[in-house]
């Protein structure tokens, strides 16, 4: 009784807590009144929504994409770092700019887009194309000598996480 | 006094990561490859700057914490913006890619005849 209460009031309880947060973030500010009436808002709308995701993924373990984030911002900082001296000292013809086939593991649609996002965020790779069954990303790296180790690197840092997340 | 350091710091990282990301931009050779610098500008230039306000905002305002939804929303959307130049350059070269085929006998979705 209680489980299925549950499921009506909070089809999507991560959409939940992101709404009441992103709403408290939005007002700027922390009352009773805020909470009240983002928890309003963080009902209403995955129930209005519901329609839209019929197969949303589960997450099994979401407690791990707080780990897995900050792993992105502290790779997004030291890269950053990395392509801006690439970019100042390094001279276009000692730069070898490589496209890098990168096999899937991973299959749950939203996985594959997170990862997607996070090659793009991390400097030095920009994710292109999707193979045709979904079972490759095409990733163009500004300065690869060494493609095998592009792939081999995306695979263990961020595929294997995201994994671990989703499936 | 404190503040008034971190903000300088957080302003002049953040204004030196956006001047390379400009810079990368005439530089680089091939459009796959200026692609780069401006998706990065992106996310560390704008994260510090964003950050300078916050601190200066907690610092001699109210406190403000907008910043960290404009971070969220510019991270979440900036590799869309980047996915969509690669894949017009993906499609400008149709006929005559010079891609690694994928591991299986599939093709890249930009080519697929249908």
């Amino acid at each position: 009784m209680l489980t299925r209460l549950n499921a009506l009031l909070f089809p999507h309880p991560l959409l939940t807590a992101l709404l009441v947060i992103v709403w408290c973030l939005l007002i700027n500010g922390l009352s009773l009144g805020t909470v009240v009436f983002g928890v309003i808002l963080g009902i209403l709308i995955p129930i209005a929504t519901s329609v839209y995701w019929p197969d949303r993924p589960r997450v099994p373990r979401p407690s791990r994409l707080l780990a897995y984030a900050v792993i992105v911002i502290w790779d997004i900082i030291l890269a950053n770092v990395q392509v801006a001296m690439i970019v100042l000292f390094k001279p276009n013809s000692k730069m070898s700019p490589n496209w890098v086939p990168v096999p899937l593991d991973l299959r749950t649609p939203e996985a594959i887009t997170m990862l997607a996002g996070t090659i793009t965020l991390t400097p030095g790779t920009v994710s292109a194309d999707l193979c045709d069954d979904g079972s490759a990303l095409l990733v163009h790296a500004l300065d690869a000598p060494d493609p095998d180790a592009v792939r081999d690197e995306i695979k263990h840092r961020y595929e294997r996480r995201l994994k671990e997340i989703f499936e | 006094m404190l503040a008034d350091i971190l903000i300088s710091a957080c302003l002049l990282i953040g204004g030196f990561f956006t001047l390379v990301g400009s810079y990368g931009l005439i530089k680089l050779r091939g459009s796959m490859s200026r692609l780069h610098a401006p998706t990065k500008s992106s996310t560390l230039g704008v994260g510090s700057l964003l950050s300078a306000s916050m601190i200066h905002s907690f610092a001699y305002g109210e406190g403000s914490l907008h910043e960290l939804l404009i971070m969220a929303f510019l991270f979440a959307t900036a590799p869309i913006a980047g996915n969509f130049i690669a894949k017009v350059h993906l499609h400008r070269q149709r006929g005559k890619p010079d891609l690694p085929p994928p591991p299986d006998d599939y093709a890249w979705s930009t080519y697929v005849k249908k």
